[in-house]
């Protein structure tokens, strides 16, 4: 009996057109592998390099210097980028948390269906316009108000509705991964709902909501445009949430294309201390949910 | 029309299905259901793929409400309380009525966290060591983990974690315990230990349990259930209940041709 397969060697050819197809596409994708972290080891060795010499324990303990003044840091600034994204998690968690909990857990699902798409839509809204919408809500009302006007609070406000649907997102589908077989166990032992969801679900889902909250935290520390509008920058210490705050973001954005080279460096060793914040944050986070097997 | 049952024992009855209709959305599910179930015995629902008998065996601690489309017409007593009426509390019943399910799912907690989670939202008092070790005695678990009681409940093996669920479920002391084919998911070994303890469980609890497999209802039940579906004219499947007898009468002598060609292996 013919068959219609052509006639192919049992050992191995490295010459064959499939096999060489092969290797020639596998190379490819290594090659486009090592490319994409490319971008990623060179930002972090070339701020590494340059923000490292720069590095000293005045940076953090002292107020940033007047143009072309010898020493000074950013305490200020560390404070501040603390304080303001403090305050974003303190807004946009509960909020984002308690909301993903009402769509995977109580609602149908064309108010989930709804309230997804838009968590999806308000994370594209360019950082920009939140910073625009903060400062028409909370700027413009603490004028009113006469408490101030440029703000620590309306930083943190800009903040939130960034980190919001990140949030949002990121507990759902962690709350999804959660196996229905859990909680069935929970409602089969005579558990009410609150129960089942604090008890069983929140803690199975735990370890993905932190990556979620880090994820959202990191992308915040690292936001200016929102702060140009709301917090502007200050050369002392915070004292009050009503007042025009420092942070990291806008003062590597002040310094780094100013002439002087003192606050060059300065803004180098800012985006240094941002990245290792960042870093320290993430594997804090993960440290202290991980799984006791 | 209602089957008759033999009350060659007479035993009182826990749980009573009065004129069960179940739909999901429009479609009938189960027809026409009438059942006492014995207290103090093991009763076993047989039948092929989709007759029903796992939603039946739900409705009686009310955990079918978490189906969004599900709806229940007729009555079930607990004793002389209808579950079905407006005013039952289902949580309340789901401690009453405890269930095991087909794939074993402890939580995600240590061993001695999985038993006192129960105890614990339904506000137990007492000491809780003392509860762990006395559900995981009667679950014929003690021995094996004794010894490390604070590992997580998922590092034992399926059979062991069946039996944990089995532990957990006593914990809240239920009357009743409904089991969802509880081994099905299990190597013949852990089956058998579980069959034993069935066997054991049945002098302080009332045991429900569907299987697929015919020997095992043989070697475990007292009284045994067949239900059938059959195929309406609209082309939906709904299930229905063709006989409920003692277990040698069902699978030695059953009235029903269908039982007889179901038990004999025909079809299923």
């Amino acid at each position: 009996m013919t068959s219609n397969f052509p006639e192919r060697s049992l050992t191995r050819s490295a010459m064959s057109g499939r096999t060489l197809f092969n290797t020639v596409m596998t190379v490819i994708a290594f090659t486009c592998g090592v490319l994409a972290l490319l971008p990623l080891l060179a930002v972090l060795s070339y701020v590494i390099i340059k923000g490292f010499s720069s590095l000293n324990l005045a940076v953090f303990v002292e107020l940033p210097p007047k143009a072309l003044q010898k020493g000074g840091g950013f305490g200020n600034a560390i404070l501040g980028t603390l304080l303001m994204v403090g305050i974003a998690a303190l807004i946009s968690i509960p909020f984002g948390v308690l909301g993903a909990i009402y769509i995977t857990e109580f609602s149908s699902a064309n108010v989930a269906r709804g309230v997804r798409f838009a968590a999806n839509v308000l994370s594209g809204v360019p950082s920009i316009i939140a910073g625009v919408f903060a400062y028409g809500i909370v700027v413009l009302t603490l004028v009113k108000l006469n408490l101030g006007s440029y703000s620590a609070l309306g930083g943190g406000f800009a903040l939130a509705i960034l980190m919001l649907p990140i949030i949002l997102r990121t507990t759902d589908e962690a709350l999804q991964l959660v196996s229905q077989d859990l909680r069935q166990a929970s409602a089969g032992l005579g558990a009410t709902n609150f129960q089942t969801v604090s008890q069983v679900v929140l803690p199975a889902a735990l370890p993905a909501i932190v990556t979620g909250a880090t994820l959202a935290i990191a992308r915040a520390s690292g936001e200016t445009a929102p702060l140009l509008f709301t917090a502007l920058f200050s050369n002392f210490w915070p004292d009050s949430l009503f007042q025009p705050t420092a942070s990291l973001a806008v003062l590597v954005y002040k310094y780094a294309i100013s002439p002087f080279k003192n606050w060059q460096s300065l803004a180098w060793a800012a985006s240094l201390i941002l990245v290792l914040m960042v870093l320290i944050t993430s594997i804090i986070a993960r440290w202290a949910t991980r799984q006791k097997a | 029309m209602p089957t008759k049952i033999s009350t060659v024992n007479d035993t009182e009855t826990v749980l009573r299905a009065e004129n069960l209709n179940i739909y999901y959305g429009k479609f009938l599910a189960l027809q026409n259901i009438w059942l006492d179930i014995p207290k103090n015995q093991v009763t076993a629902f047989i039948g092929p793929s989709g007759c029903g008998k796992s939603t039946l065996l739900r409705c009686y601690n009310r955990l079918n409400d978490l189906i969004e489309s599900f709806r229940a017409e007729g009555k079930i007593f607990f004793y002389d309380k209808n579950l079905y009426a407006s005013d039952i509390d289902p949580v309340e019943v789901r401690r009453r009525i405890g269930m095991v399910f087909q794939r074993p799912n402890p939580f995600p907690k240590s061993i001695y966290d999985n038993i006192t989670f129960g105890a614990k939202i339904n506000g137990y008092k007492g000491n809780f060591d003392e509860l762990v070790e006395s559900s995981l005695r009667k679950a014929a678990l003690w021995d094996e983990v004794k010894d490390k009681l604070r590992q997580s409940g998922l590092s034992l093996s399926g059979g062991q974690q069946q039996r944990l669920c089995i532990a957990r479920a006593i914990a809240v002391e239920p009357e009743i315990i409904l089991m969802d084919e509880p081994c099905s998911a299990l190597d013949p070994i852990s089956t058998l230990r579980v069959e034993e303890l069935i066997h054991e469980l049945k002098e302080q609890y009332t045991i429900v349990i569907v299987t697929h497999n015919m020997q095992q209802a043989a070697r475990v039940s007292d009284k045994t259930a067949f239900f059938n579906v059959r195929t309406s004219d609209t082309g939906g499947r709904s299930g229905y209940m063709v006989e409920y007898d003692l277990t040698e009468i069902i699978f030695n002598n059953p009235k029903q041709e269908e039982t007889r060609d179901y038990v004999s292996g025909k079809f299923g």
